[in-house]
Order: C-alpha cells, then sequence, then structure tokens
C-alpha cells in the first residue's frame, strides 16, 4: 500500500466545476515527487488538497495508512513550505520555529535542544533572535523549512519554494533540499513549474495539465520520452511538425511530413498504438537539429527567417511550410543569405505522437 | 513648466481653502474682544480659559470622550470578524452585504440620526444614553469595517495557513497569527472612528435628550446664544490634540495606507 493515496478526488471548485475530477495520485514513503506542470494544471489545488485546505468533495484521502479524508488540516501530521516562506512576521527566528512545537504540546525541556538541531540542519545557529524582516530571501527559506520539519510531519509539502529566490541562491537551496531530503529520508511533495528544478530533485515527477496526469515517471522517464503532445511540448520539445503515418515496422516509425518521409527510431510510449493513415506530430528539441546545405536522410526543407549567431551556438528562427520551427546549432553551419536549407534531425530524437487537434 | 506653474497656484489654492479656516479660527481664538472678529484686535487667554470653566463643556466633553470610546470599541469588536469574512471568503450576496454594512457611511447623517431616533427611543422605548452609544456604534461600525478588511488584505493568508498546518485551530490562528500583525490597521480604525464619533453632530443631534449631550451638540447650543471667541477657543483645542492624535499615530505605525 502507498504511503500517501489520493483516491476518486474531485476537489477545488472554479465556478462550479471542480479542479481536479475523479483524481488518482500514490506516493511511496520517503519519495520526493515533483508536481509539474503551468499556472491553472491543478497541481497546487492537489497539494492543498493533501494538506487539508481544500476539502475534497468526493474520494479518499489516505496518508500513512490513516484516513485523512474530512480531518481538518490542524490535525494532519504535515508540515507546509510556502512560496512566500509565510514567517511569522512578528515572531523571532527561535519562535517561529518553537510555534508548531508548542502547538504539538512538546515538553518545555525538549523545545530548546530540538530547535538547535534544526538551525544546525538548516546553518542558521546565531539568526535564533533575529526578525524575519532582518533576513535575506534564502535565510528565511531556511527558517520555514526548519519550522515545518521540526516537527517531524508524515509529510513535507512545498508550494513553488525557490520561485522568489534568484537563480544563485535558487542553485544553492536546490541542493539543499536534496540534502536534506536524503538525510532525513522525509517524503516529499514538491510543486513547481520549473522543470528544471523538478529534474534536479525529484526521484519521480508528475506532470499535470487542466487537473489531469499527463505522466508519471522518473526525471529521464519525463525528458527523455514524453508520452503525450502536452509533455513534451512542456519538457522543451518546442518544436512540432504536423505529418501522416506511413508505416510502422521494427526500425521504426515512417511519417510523411509535407513530401519528405521522415524516419523514428525513437519508442515513446503511446507511439506503438499509432495505425498507418493516422495524424500525427513530429516533435524534436531546438538543440537536437542541426541545419545542412543539402538533402539528406531524415532532413526537411526550410528556410531561414532570422539567424543570430552567438559564438559557440548560433539560433535559427525558421519555417518549414509556414510553421515556425527553432534550432540551435553549434557554430555557424550555413551561410545567414542561404536560400533554401534542411533541418536535420537525428531519427534517434524525433518523438511521434497522435495529432489530437492541438 | 507652465503647466506645472498653474497646478502649483491650484494646489496653493486648494491648501488655503482647506486649511485657512482652521487659521482663523485659531487666530481669532486669541483675541481680547467679546464679539469674533477677523483679524481679532488685542491678544489674550481669556477665552481658553473661559472654555476651561464652562461646566457645561466639561460634563459634555467627558460624555464625547466615553461615548467615542464605548462606540468604537463595540464597532471594532464587531467590525473585525465581519471584515475578517469578507475578506476571507466568498458567498453568494456578499457585494450585497457589504454595501449594506457600509450604508451608515453613505446615507446623509441626518436621516441615518432621525431613522435611529424612531427605532431607538420612539418604538423601543429605550433611554437616551443606550441609544446615543448605539447610535454611535451603528455609524462607526462601516469605518472600522472598512479599515480593518484594508489592513487584512494586506495580509498574507498563507501566514495564517502556516500557522493552522502548525496545528493551530483556525480561532487560535487567529489570535496568535493575524491579530498581532494587523495591530497598526486596528489602531488606525480606532483612531479614525473615535475622531468620527467625537466630531459627529447629524447622529448626536436626534440622540441626545435632556441631561445627555455631546461637546459638539454643546457647541452649537452654546453658538445660538453667544458670539463670543469661546467656540474658536475650544475648537483650536480640539483642532491641535486630533493633530497630535493623528500625526503621532501616522509617525509610529503609518497608518495613513489604510484610510
Amino acid at each position: 500500500m502507498s504511503f500517501i493515496q489520493l483516491t476518486n478526488i474531485d476537489a477545488g471548485y472554479v465556478r462550479g466545476k471542480p479542479v481536479l475530477k475523479n483524481f488518482h495520485l500514490n506516493v511511496e514513503q520517503g519519495e520526493l515527487v515533483s508536481l509539474l506542470g503551468p499556472s491553472g494544471c491543478g497541481k497546487t489545488t492537489t497539494l492543498r488538497t493533501i494538506a487539508g485546505f481544500i476539502m475534497a468533495e468526493k474520494g479518499k484521502v489516505v496518508i500513512g495508512g490513516k484516513d485523512y479524508t474530512g480531518v481538518p488540516p490542524n490535525k494532519r501530521n504535515i508540515g507546509l513550505v510556502f512560496q512566500n516562506y509565510a514567517l511569522f512576521p512578528h515572531l523571532s527566528v527561535y519562535e517561529n520555529v518553537a510555534y508548531g512545537l508548542k502547538r504539538r504540546k512538546v515538553p518545555k525541556e525538549l523545545i530548546p535542544g530540538k530547535i538547535k538541531d534544526v538551525l544546525n540542519l538548516v546553518s542558521l545557529i546565531g539568526y535564533e533572535n533575529r526578525l524575519p524582516a532582518q533576513l535575506s530571501g534564502g535565510q528565511r527559506q531556511r527558517v520555514a523549512l526548519a519550522r515545518s520539519i521540526v516537527i517531524e510531519p508524515d509529510l513535507l509539502l512545498l508550494d513553488e519554494p525557490l520561485s522568489n529566490l534568484d537563480a544563485k541562491l535558487r542553485d544553492e537551496m536546490r541542493a539543499e533540499l536534496s540534502r536534506l531530503q536524503h538525510q532525513l529520508g522525509i517524503t516529499m511533495i514538491y510543486v513547481t513549474h520549473d522543470q528544471i528544478e523538478a529534474l534536479s530533485l525529484s526521484s519521480r515527477i508528475i506532470v499535470m495539465n487542466e487537473g489531469t496526469i499527463e505522466q508519471m515517471g522518473t526525471p529521464q522517464d519525463i525528458y527523455e520520452r514524453p508520452e503525450t503532445p502536452f509533455v513534451a511540448r512542456f519538457i522543451g520539445f518546442d518544436n512540432h511538425l504536423k505529418g501522416k503515418m506511413i508505416r510502422n515496422s521494427e526500425e521504426g516509425i515512417r511519417v510523411a511530413v509535407g513530401d519528405t518521409e521522415i524516419l523514428s527510431t525513437r519508442k515513446s510510449g503511446r507511439s506503438s498504438e499509432l495505425q498507418i493513415g493516422d495524424a500525427v506530430e513530429v516533435f524534436f528539441r531546438p538543440d537536437d537539429t542541426e541545419i545542412l546545405d543539402k538533402k539528406l536522410p531524415n532532413t526537411v526543407e526550410a528556410h531561414i527567417d532570422y539567424a543570430n549567431y552567438q559564438g559557440n551556438t548560433t539560433q535559427y528562427s525558421l519555417s518549414v511550410e509556414g510553421t515556425a520551427i527553432r534550432a540551435i546549432v553549434a557554430g555557424r553551419q550555413v551561410p545567414y543569405n542561404a536560400e533554401k536549407v534542411w533541418i536535420s534531425i537525428p531519427a534517434d530524437k524525433l518523438i511521434i505522437e497522435e495529432d489530437r487537434g492541438h | 513648466m507652465k503647466n506645472s506653474k498653474i497646478l502649483l497656484l491650484i494646489l496653493i489654492v486648494m491648501f488655503v481653502f482647506l486649511i485657512g479656516p482652521f487659521i482663523v479660527i485659531i487666530i481669532s481664538s486669541f483675541s481680547s474682544q467679546t464679539v469674533m472678529r477677523f483679524p481679532p484686535e488685542g491678544f489674550s487667554l481669556r477665552w481658553y480659559d473661559k472654555v476651561l470653566n464652562i461646566e457645561m463643556f466639561r460634563t459634555t466633553f467627558w460624555m464625547s470622550l466615553k461615548t467615542g470610546l464605548a462606540a468604537t470599541f463595540t464597532a471594532l469588536v464587531l467590525g473585525v470578524p465581519v471584515a475578517y469574512t469578507n475578506v476571507k471568503y466568498r458567498y453568494p450576496g456578499k457585494n450585497a452585504l457589504e454595501l449594506f454594512f457600509s450604508s451608515p457611511a453613505i446615507v446623509p447623517g441626518l436621516v441615518v440620526g432621525f431613522a435611529l431616533l424612531r427605532f431607538f427611543i420612539y418604538v423601543s422605548g429605550i433611554p437616551i444614553l443606550l441609544g446615543l452609544y448605539l447610535g454611535h456604534t451603528a455609524i462607526l461600525f462601516p469605518y472600522t469595517v472598512r479599515v480593518v478588511s484594508a489592513s487584512l488584505r494586506n495580509f498574507d493568508a498563507g501566514i495564517e495557513e502556516a500557522a493552522v498546518s502548525l496545528g493551530s485551530s483556525p480561532l487560535h490562528a487567529f489570535f496568535a497569527v493575524v491579530l498581532p500583525n494587523i495591530q497598526s490597521g486596528l489602531i488606525a480604525a480606532f483612531i479614525l472612528a473615535f475622531i468620527t464619533s467625537f466630531n459627529n453632530v447629524p447622529v448626536s443631534l436626534f440622540l441626545t435628550g435632556p441631561g445627555v449631550a455631546t461637546l459638539p451638540i454643546q457647541m452649537l447650543v452654546y453658538m445660538e446664544y453667544y458670539f463670543d471667541p469661546t467656540i474658536s477657543a475650544l475648537s483650536s483645542i480640539i483642532i491641535v490634540i486630533t493633530v497630535i492624535i493623528v500625526q503621532s499615530a501616522e509617525k509610529v505605525l503609518g497608518i495613513s495606507k489604510y484610510m
């Protein structure tokens, strides 16, 4: 039995419609699972349903074998870390961290020791008497972390915890979170819209869209083998061309894009279900391309709208039969004024998905 | 360049228009003549001396102070939960209810006073003093709701949720985390409501009676009989006290952002 089980959840009504409908989620103990998706995809609603701030209208929430359906948030043993830290502005660092311990009636003589341990863990010894306003963004997030892990929660929920920090601090805090997770072995659910954060932190990623799970898998699964057009696009397969399925064989899948035939040798989740004649979309990453001045196998004809030389790479904006394509290639591969070029995409870097009319 | 000169002129005219009367009153209060005149002739503090020695002013001052404090306190105690509910929750008919709560601030004071008179004194037959207190509470309520709402809107709801996730009941979280962080809003609401009550004429006019009068009503009555600068002196005192209270609250708490 999984550590967290959301079964058949309907929750988070917006204008009479549930954000999550018939939603299922299982998370194992000790996992760090990311909920990844654009804003409005339901990832925050999922988090708040687990925390208890949104009560599911339907379905069941089970955490660590306890049925939490209908249990108010203050009776669930769950730590929460917010995007804007949500520290108590009128309390010192020490009192912020002590808050949960006092509410849990932890014996008074044990509190100072626990606080010292946790502040040590997040490298904030010496800051006990500061107010939140006297701390930097990174330090505030450390206090928020300390405050939520000192109560030894069954589960830690993090809602875009790094998005208010600048790039350098974000890298640091990411490493720190990873270390904490390994050190404490605590189950974490991490909500983010940043794919790099999700890829680098998670043991498993759940990509969400419009209240449903598009795909779940390891970071490699998600990055290498997106199973739906949405996931492909979200994870950086920015280029897509429309085509028609011609053949599905041992060698791979052959697709016609315009007059050109293209081969994909890459297996993605649902490509084997495709039938000959189906409308499909071909996805590839801008940095998996090459720009050539002659036709070769697996190339499509394109014309350069714009080229931006950036030293080690050149960024091209191209169009293929009216579809805009972006390419990032090493060095400068063709003259800027080339009339006709061919975009080459390696067969193992192409993903074929059913065209769902997006 | 030319534009900014015109703007400056408008600013000065407005300033004179707003502040001028106060300056006239303050200057005329130092007159040594027995009839109000501007510019005053001579200089004396005799009218200040007189104000402090007229018993009616002393008793009505205390009446205004007590009414103001009691009504403000009550309006705050009632206004905080209403503001909290309105900021935090959505429910059908919320806009209509918000409008209803602010109606005493929109409807002319005389109408409110008359309505309260009909309701309190004629229909319920309750004592005048109680009517005055309840009437002031009713007119202050929209002010406290509005100012407290503004400060609650500035307060991050996540902070309250953090307290709940750490084990506080919603009620405990409100007292432990929300209230301490909207203190300056509460003080702003208190000051605004108290000054509103202390200066109120139209509602008090209907709800005062034999033996029960507030200071502004007493001042009106006095002015009907005497034309000496006593009222100027009293007004000056009130102006100075008000300015001191509001300025120090602004310096210490920055209350203007809630008003």
